[in-house]
């Protein structure tokens, strides 16, 4: 058993922490609040551990360096806010496309534009689905603690390399800036996942049949990269049948392993009339809640929070659609998520929006109140 | 719920205060209670009224954000007059002033303590610097919620490498100030005692 102490660590901090258990060793990126201690923490840590980080001119070149870097090897994380992540798309499409992985961390702040830098929004969430363009796959985790981020960063490294698809993490200045009591094993290297040993005899870099091992660039194989349409071995094609069925794949890929990508987590009532549907910093809100009206007064209240955001957990939403009669969703933002729970509870039950976007936390109060209101 | 422990420490940016909170945070942990550490980023952090707040806990910390203090420490008038409105249990609360630059007014309901903190830090110590150290010392010593010898070792963990002792004798001074009592009458006593 590795040696473990409990730490005080905050959000950004476990990110990157999480990223070095994982076997991180490459960092670029262009520090911008709040994010910038998750770079903070990898320029301290990196050079000691024979990683390479880089403060790079701007965001899509932060970008760019990490993809060169991943296909040349190395596992490659990125951290941002909002605006940097605007800057980032095109390359993230990129990524995408020619099935390099890698992580982007993205703190969000208040948006639109500049916004406010230093107030908690969840407002991206949208953008995380479709900020770059085409109809591509996405995986997005949003934690709601600091040991949620130290854990979720593992996975979603781990999950990238496995897939061979960009995972994005969402997290919020709430969680990216506290500071919690976190356990974490001191042996880091056993969170790292090999997902390319086995490489087969005939292995080509974009197999037809599946999802063929990564193996790095120059490392025996030669290939070709291109975020054009290409076949097999990688070299571009605009016949009909082979990009739809090019396109089909990169998306069956994630749901093939379903289980391993999507993560969500119930508590409360076994047959709650109210549930509550939330993510990252506001399921904390929640949680306060539940544990006050289930835990300490019995009532018919649950709530399902979202670690993974993309793809939607729609089974998971549908089943709890069935026993409850009224799902309130807070968000804060203007209500992104809300329209997916709406589109896959159809009549099921009846959706209510909790909206804030004033730069505050959506309070444990709020939520008691909405709840309040449908079983009094 | 009747553990928890939700403490505001404000004052102007630069007088220490976000170290001081973490500082009181890694003390809770090595403690070995439940912690939630939080502080204002904005542009208030660099002057004005600042402020980190950290949940202390033996349940889980859910809700992140001070809603309901049990302590307050003011270290300058700006903040004090900021952050007081914020209390919501008059009188339950624990309000803890710094004399040198708080000037009130004390309505008697609130029981504010007054303590000359950066004044003694300057005087006794010879570094103002060393005042978020000692307000810790005079928080510690009027809650006693975590143990002095756990609270005096975390100071020395997190205190910039060389000045450790040093930091440590501004919490101890803390201790003395509180128990010379509040007021600034008092201060005359305290400065011939030491």
């Amino acid at each position: 058993m590795p040696e473990t102490k409990p730490v005080l660590m905050q959000g950004n901090e476990a990110c990157a922490e999480g990223a070095i258990s994982a076997g991180v060793r490459f960092y670029a990126g262009y520090p911008i609040t709040p994010s910038t201690e998750v770079a903070e923490k990898m320029a301290v840590r990196l050079p000691d551990l024979g990683g390479v980080f880089i403060q790079m001119e701007d965001e899509i070149a932060s970008m760019a360096a990490v993809i060169g870097a991943s296909i040349g090897g190395m596992r490659a994380l990125t951290a941002t806010s909002g605006p940097g992540f605007s800057l980032k798309q095109e390359n993230i499409g990129y990524a995408i496309m020619a099935e390099i992985p890698c992580v982007i961390v993205n703190v969000q702040r208040m948006g639109p534009s500049t916004g406010v830098p230093t107030a908690p929004s969840q407002g991206d969430v949208m953008q995380a689905r479709w900020g770059t363009h085409g109809d591509h796959p996405v995986i997005v985790f949003s934690p709601a603690s600091v040991y949620e981020t130290y854990y979720l960063t593992i996975a979603a490294v781990n999950l990238s390399q496995k897939l061979r698809q960009p995972v994005i993490l969402l997290l919020d200045e709430v969680v990216g800036h506290m500071r919690e009591k976190v356990t974490i094993p001191k042996d880091s290297k056993l969170m790292v996942e090999k997902a390319s040993d086995k490489v087969p005899a005939d292995w080509k870099p974009y197999d037809d049949k599946g999802l063929a091992p990564l193996v790095p660039f120059g490392f025996g194989h030669y290939y070709h990269v291109t975020g054009l349409f290409h076949d097999q071995y990688g070299f571009p094609t605009g016949d009909p049948p082979q990009v739809e069925r090019s396109l089909e794949r990169i998306h069956e890929k994630l749901m093939k392993y379903r289980d391993e990508v999507i993560l969500t987590n119930y508590i409360g009532h076994k047959e709650p009339r109210v549930v509550i549907i939330t993510y990252g910093c506001t399921v904390r809100s929640a949680r306060a809640v539940v544990k006050k009206a289930y835990w300490n007064n019995r009532m018919p209240v649950g709530l399902l929070s979202l670690q993974t955001l993309w793809p939607f957990p729609d089974k998971e939403v549908k089943e709890v659609a069935r026993k409850a009669d009224v799902i309130i969703v807070p968000e804060m933002n203007m209500g992104q998520i809300v329209g997916e729970v709406e589109r896959h509870v159809k009549d099921e039950a009846e959706v209510v929006p909790l909206n804030r976007y004033d730069g505050e936390m959506i309070s444990p109060d709020q939520i008691s109140e909405m709840i309040g209101r449908w079983l009094a | 719920m009747g553990n928890r422990q939700e403490i505001l420490l404000t004052g102007a940016g630069g007088q220490g205060l976000i170290l001081a909170s973490i500082v009181l945070a890694q003390a809770a942990v090595n403690d070995n209670k439940n912690v939630v550490q939080t502080q204002s980023y904005g542009p208030e952090a660099r002057g004005g009224a600042s402020m980190a707040g950290v949940i202390i806990d033996i349940d889980t910390i859910e809700y992140p954000k001070v809603v309901n203090p049990t302590i307050l420490l003011c270290l300058n008038q700006a903040s004090f007059t900021k952050y007081l409105p914020r209390i919501k249990k008059i009188g339950e609360c624990v309000v803890i002033v710094d004399s040198t630059f708080v000037s009130g007014p004390f309505r008697d309901e609130y029981k504010v303590k007054s303590y000359p903190i950066t004044r003694m830090a300057k005087e006794e110590i010879g570094k103002e610097v060393v005042a978020n150290m000692l307000a810790l010392g005079v928080l510690n010593a009027s809650t006693n919620i975590i143990d002095r010898e756990i609270f005096r070792e975390s100071i020395f963990e997190l205190a910039p490498k060389g000045s450790g002792e040093l930091n440590q004798k501004a919490f101890d001074l803390g201790y003395s100030l509180y128990k010379h009592g509040s007021g600034q009458n008092k201060e005359e006593t305290i400065q011939n005692s030491q």
